[in-house]
């Protein structure tokens, strides 16, 4: 690596004895770009060129907007429901002892290692009307395959890991005294978890919840079989990038693509910004 | 599924964790009302794949399986992971040897891009590829002239597959190398190692099982990806069809045997995949790093 420095005592690495810094760091900067960065760009590339007013045309398309509303809509619901029993689930993992706990951990990261279309087709079966699941909820009134509540139950079973394994290894770090002391100056104990442990959790959920939501925003395969895709209704952002492309319609393919990419990345600096926050505020 | 044996957190100071935590009727509830939705959400679809794929007998499940056009979708996921895992083996070493064992301007923001694959949806991870190679895309043309094909053959769908499995390997190993510093890799090298010497005696012993971590996630996702595949794969039976992809054609077909059939492969890899990454993490959970996820 050969920069000329910019300034005295600018360095672009520190001096080190250990060889191989230009080899691994050409190599993976190489593999990036190739893998990553060029197709990324030129996705970036084929929207710009589209122009500004055929973007806006394709990009403000009604069965596009709410395409993208029901994929970040569900996303966003599917993401609140994981907050609220991701973090139940990490507390009752992390706090009791019962058996088969050490099972129930490792079933937690199922949804990682599950693969998507399995997990559509199995979450179909279960929901469908003559399904163990939706044999019940019928009588309920309750419709959850082929409807948006489908897709909220896929994400939800997507996006639960995230949630968890983002609370629990701080869980697990929480100072029990600090909960001893807020007992001793007559806390209660419902005080002591809104007060004391949630405020010192919250980065953690708020991450969770930012990496369920991204992941739902995205998610396709456990979705599509689920959902029942009727546009308007039950049509998610990325099966309609499938079917624009299946009718080699790039430009309106592109264009959500774009959207979505610039939403998410949207999305997850704000919720770095708060994270930045609320570390600040409560770390 | 509520256990009456629910001990509270600190079993020899009852009285003193009193304060400390719940009743005992609300730790009974909050475990069953977690062990209940675990159960509706995570256990019941797992038990689902496996009633449904043996739900005609196990005869018409291995029949279902002996099917000409499984088998090729079998050797085709087999064939993309080992093309797609080793790749990015080598980068994660690579990657990770540049970001761990040196300081250098940038490091952050090329830490952040590796992670990228992560925040992108599978199908626009398929997409850029279509807009490269495709017919209209940029490259489609010239590779057109050549003869070359990338999409809707073995090619795009290992490309597509590199691009979702990329970060796994190089984010396990990266906290974990910077975790170990650089000590031992200089006593190598003081007694007169080879820079390769030092990799391959002291560093990659001391990184092996997170290095299997790693690849055991990436191999998992390799193998079950579905959207970003089917973008690029075109979808052609014996040919291009990879296991998640024929598990969607066989639902479609409504054989539901089939498909589930070859859903309670992927199924079983799955649960392979959680049983090792639970030993893994049980044995060598100090040398794995705690950075678990994903």
């Amino acid at each position: 690596m050969t920069l000329a420095p910019a300034h005295a005592g600018w360095r672009f690495r520190q001096p080190s004895v250990i060889p191989g810094f230009g080899l691994t760091l050409g190599f993976s900067l190489a593999y990036l770009t190739l893998i990553i960065l060029i197709p990324l760009s030129g996705l970036i590339w084929r929207s710009a060129a589209l122009g500004w007013t055929d973007f806006w045309a394709l990009a403000t398309d009604r069965r596009t907007l709410k395409a993208l509303e029901i994929s970040f809509g569900t996303a966003f619901i599917a993401a609140a429901v994981n907050v609220v029993f991701g973090t139940l689930v990490a507390w009752v993992l992390v706090r009791y002892r019962f058996p088969g706990r050490r099972v129930v951990d490792a079933m937690v990261d199922l949804p990682f290692a599950l693969p998507t279309a399995v997990a559509g087709i199995a979450l179909t079966t279960l929901y469908a009307p003559t399904g163990w699941l939706g044999k019940l909820l019928m009588p309920l009134g309750l419709k959850v395959a082929y409807t948006p509540l489908g897709i909220v139950v896929a994400l939800v079973f997507i996006g639960l890991p995230f949630v968890v394994r983002t609370v629990q290894p701080i869980m697990e770090e929480l100072d029990k005294e600090v909960e001893e002391a807020a007992a001793t100056l007559g806390a209660s104990r419902f005080q002591i978890i809104t007060r004391v442990l949630l405020p010192s959790l919250a980065p953690a959920i708020i991450t969770g919840f930012s990496l369920a939501f991204a992941r739902g925003v995205g998610e396709y395969g456990s979705v599509i079989f689920i959902a029942g895709n009727l546009p308007y209704k039950s049509e998610i952002a990325p099966l309609l990038i499938v079917i624009r492309l299946e009718e080699y319609n790039y430009p309106a393919a592109t264009a959500i693509a774009a959207i979505m990419l610039a939403l998410s990345f949207a999305m997850l600096l704000v919720i770095n910004l708060v994270q930045t926050w609320s570390r600040k505020r409560y770390g | 599924m509520a256990d009456p044996e629910i001990k509270s957190y600190e079993p020899h100071h009852e009285s003193r964790s009193a304060a400390v935590t719940e009743s005992r009727p609300v730790r009974v509830t909050l475990t069953t009302v977690t062990l209940v939705f675990l159960g509706i959400f995570l256990l019941l679809p797992l038990i689902i794949v496996f009633k449904e794929a043996f739900a005609k007998g196990v005869g018409a499940y291995f029949q279902s399986l002996g099917d000409a056009d499984t088998r090729s979708a079998i050797r085709l996921t087999l064939l993309v992971a080992a093309i797609s895992v080793p790749l990015n083996l080598v980068f994660g070493l690579s990657a990770a040897w540049a970001i761990a064992k040196f300081e250098f301007k940038g490091k952050a923001f090329l830490t952040t891009l590796i992670d990228l694959p992560f925040s992108v949806s599978p199908v626009i991870s398929g997409l850029v590829y279509v807009l490269l190679f495709g017919a209209q895309g940029l490259l489609g043309e010239w590779l057109k002239a050549h003869g070359i094909q990338i999409l809707f053959a073995v090619p795009g769908i290992v490309l597509a597959t590199v691009f979702v499995t990329f970060p796994f390997v190089a984010r396990e190993l990266i906290p974990l190398m910077q975790e170990q510093g650089n000590g031992d890799e200089e006593a190598a090298l003081s007694l007169g190692a080879s820079g390769w010497q030092a990799f391959w005696h002291v560093t990659l012993p001391n990184v092996k099982w997170g290095l299997l971590y790693g690849v055991l996630l990436c191999n998992a996702r390799a193998m079950g990806e579905f959207g970003a595949v089917s973008v690029v794969s075109g979808h052609i039976r014996g040919l291009t069809n990879t296991m998640p992809l024929h598990v969607e054609i066989l639902y479609n077909e409504y054989n539901a045997v089939g498909a589930f059939a070859v859903a309670s492969l992927l199924a079983g890899l799955a649960l392979v995949t959680l049983v090792l990454k639970t030993l893994l993490e049980m044995r060598y959970g100090a040398e794995i790093a705690a950075t678990r996820g994903h």
